[in-house]
């Protein structure tokens, strides 16, 4: 068919007299740094307001490191006493405790970005004159920020599971829980890019967070594991982010060389001991190249 | 900020002349979602001022086009400059200078409605001081500006779209575009968010092109093309339209459609087809028809209607078919849902 578009008409009316405005038009500043970072302050700031919002979801976080703690910590100490060398299973647990308290928070904050797509505010932010770059970064800064804050509730914990509150010690867990928060965040944000469905998203989360929190070595020492176990222990990115917080614990902690051996024995690749720092720059490292595939899946347009 | 070539009245620009445009210019605009063609090679101008209307039913390219002029989805072929900028070329040109409002609710229902709006403007970067007095216009606009501590998730419906477009406005765009902008409001809440847009346009200066595929609101905009599977069928004022159809519409409801259509073709050289279940066909002078149609058809007849030409005959008299028809038929759906899940 043809288009018959017809010009444009004389009816058009070109502005029928504007009454003065009250307040001077705004005038949107051209993209520069600072728009970018006040761009990456608004995702991240939303982040925060909706999680303060949501007093809910800080509770029931707490439900499942209270379980683990206390409950199976408790319940397992009679029978696992012979190996801890008077070690509390609770405090042997705790820092594997931590990180799935983190990486749940982490996980959820991700997954409002499934809403936001189904819901639409997605749009309406993608529209604005700023980068996709910035949205993801805010995204990801703010994921770590709440997690971090909901790994802060439980650490308020760590007393009663006799791990002394030593301000290096604290700080120490702290960069560490939020460069895993980070890459969790990241991981889901990456997920999210391609998942439209909620039910689908936290699925494939759940799918991938308990091996993560399992193969770890949360709930147990990285020693004298059988091959299959040991080759996945050292694949999981949970094992580096648990493992040097376990390692910082136990150095605040008095306690034999035995138990520190069969307790800590610290990753090894091929028998060689990863240092603490290069544990963390690994975390670090797969949350920068997650946070880029997911800019990059964000940048994409149809 | 580049400056606006304003082009009125006898300006007969062809979209692509030389970088002058008006408010929205576009030439060959195309999308391909794979083997379905949703915009086939659109063109058009918007003048500076104007209320432009998409009109065509769900599935037509309407939602695609804007998405396209937005930066939402990038053209297949074809260009478009918007206010003054090339959609491809100068994304965030087109975007710092252009508000939006979805067809779907883009608000944050878990804050409060000056918290959506304090973020909206952070992302346009609306200089600080001008943030509150800014907010206060346009909530007040709308009618909103007593609620504004109140939960976005605890507005109904009509509230929500004129909060909606008190954000498109709030960074001053130059074009402000509508998607479906009352659709699934009740009448009332729809004439009221009527009221408001035309009251907009006494108070800013701004161009307005929305998309609807209710034939009355077409009727408020200054021009309108109506768009139907890809294309542009035709683009005038509604009332230049409606003169060109002329006349007026008859619809019967006959015992046997197919014995009527043929015999009105026989007797009258008329050509009716059927629409809405209906046998329908436009005639000049409808009342003065009716005897002659009751002496003569030869047929049962259970009813008749005559109407005035509106819009839905200017769409019925260029495409075969009423625009409610044409919602209804399968493969507009397929079409719609297509592009709703291609553009998200």
């Amino acid at each position: 068919m043809a288009t018959r578009a017809g010009a444009p008409s004389e009816l058009a009316p070109a502005g029928a007299v504007p009454a003065v405005p009250e307040v001077a038009g705004v005038r949107v500043p051209a993209r520069s740094a600072r728009g970018e970072l006040r761009a990456i302050k608004v995702v991240w700031k939303r982040e925060l307001i909706r999680f303060s919002h949501d007093r809910l979801r800080i509770l029931t976080a707490l439900m499942q490191p209270f379980l683990f703690l206390f409950v199976l910590g408790t319940g397992l100490s009679r029978i696992a006493s012979a190996g801890t060398h008077g070690v509390s299973l609770r405090t042997f647990v705790y820092p594997g405790v931590l990180c799935m308290a983190v990486m749940f928070t982490a996980m959820f904050s991700a997954a409002s970005l499934v809403w936001d797509r189904e819901f639409g505010f997605l749009r309406e932010m993608m529209v604005a004159p700023v980068r996709r770059s910035s949205l993801v970064l805010g995204k990801c800064l703010g994921g770590a920020t709440v997690a971090g804050f909901q790994g802060v509730i439980v650490l308020v914990l760590a007393g009663l599971v006799g791990i002394p509150y030593a301000i290096p010690l604290l700080l120490e867990i702290c960069v560490l829980m939020v460069m895993l928060a980070f890459t969790i965040t990241a991981f889901g944000v990456m997920v999210a890019a391609r998942v439209t469905q909620i039910q689908s998203f936290m699925a494939l989360m759940q799918m991938a967070i308990m091996p993560m929190f399992f193969l770890s070595g949360a709930l147990f020492p990285v020693i004298g594991l059988p091959l299959w176990l040991s080759i996945l222990n050292r694949l999981d990115p949970l094992t580096y982010a648990v493992d040097p917080m376990r390692r910082a614990i136990f150095n605040h902690l008095h306690v034999s060389a035995v138990a520190r051996h069969d307790l800590v024995p610290g990753v090894t690749w091929f028998g060689w001991h990863v240092p603490g720092a290069l544990e963390a720059a690994v975390v670090g490292l797969l949350g920068s190249v997650m946070l880029g595939v997911a800019i990059f899946q964000f940048s994409k347009t149809d | 900020m580049s400056q606006q070539t304003t082009t009125t009245g006898d300006a007969q620009v062809a979209p692509a002349a030389a970088g002058v445009s008006g408010a929205v210019s576009v030439s060959g605009l195309t999308k391909r979602y794979g083997e379905v063609e949703a915009v086939r090679g659109v063109d058009f101008a918007v003048e500076v001022g104007e209320t432009f209307g998409f009109l065509g039913p769900n599935g037509a390219g309407k939602s695609t086009t804007i998405s396209m002029l937005c930066t939402l989805v990038s053209p297949t072929a074809g260009s478009a400059l918007v206010a003054g900028h090339d959609i491809v070329g100068e994304r965030d040109e087109v975007r710092r200078n252009i508000g939006l409002v979805f067809q779907d609710t883009t608000l944050d229902g878990y804050l409060t409605a000056e918290q959506n709006l304090r973020l909206h403007a952070e992302l346009y970067g609306v200089p600080k001081q001008l943030v509150r007095g800014r907010m206060q216009q346009v909530m007040e606009m709308v009618g909103l500006w007593e609620r504004r501590d109140s939960l976005v998730n605890h507005f109904s419906g009509g509230m929500k779209r004129r909060l909606e477009i008190a954000r498109g406005l709030l960074h001053s765009p130059r074009v402000l575009f509508l998607d479906e902008p009352t659709v699934g409001l009740d009448p009332q809440t729809r004439s009221s968010i009527w009221s408001y847009i035309r009251q907009l346009k006494t108070q800013e200066q701004i161009t307005i092109f929305l998309t609807t595929h209710y034939m009355d609101e077409a009727e408020y905009c200054d021009r309108i093309a109506i768009m139907d599977q890809g294309q542009i069928i035709v683009l005038d004022t509604p009332e230049a339209l409606k003169a060109q159809v002329g006349k007026d519409r008859v619809q019967i409801e006959a015992e046997d459609p197919p014995a009527v259509i043929a015999a009105l073709k026989q007797r009258f050289d008329l050509d009716a087809v059927i629409a809405e279940g209906k046998v329908t066909f436009g005639v000049t002078n409808g009342e003065h028809f009716l005897p002659r149609l009751f002496a003569e058809l030869g047929h049962p007849i259970r009813g008749v209607s005559v109407a005035r030409p509106s819009l839905d005959d200017v769409f019925l008299s260029y495409t075969g078919t009423t625009i409610r028809d044409a919602e209804s038929s399968e493969n507009n759906d397929r079409m719609r849902n297509l592009a709703r899940m291609m553009s998200r």
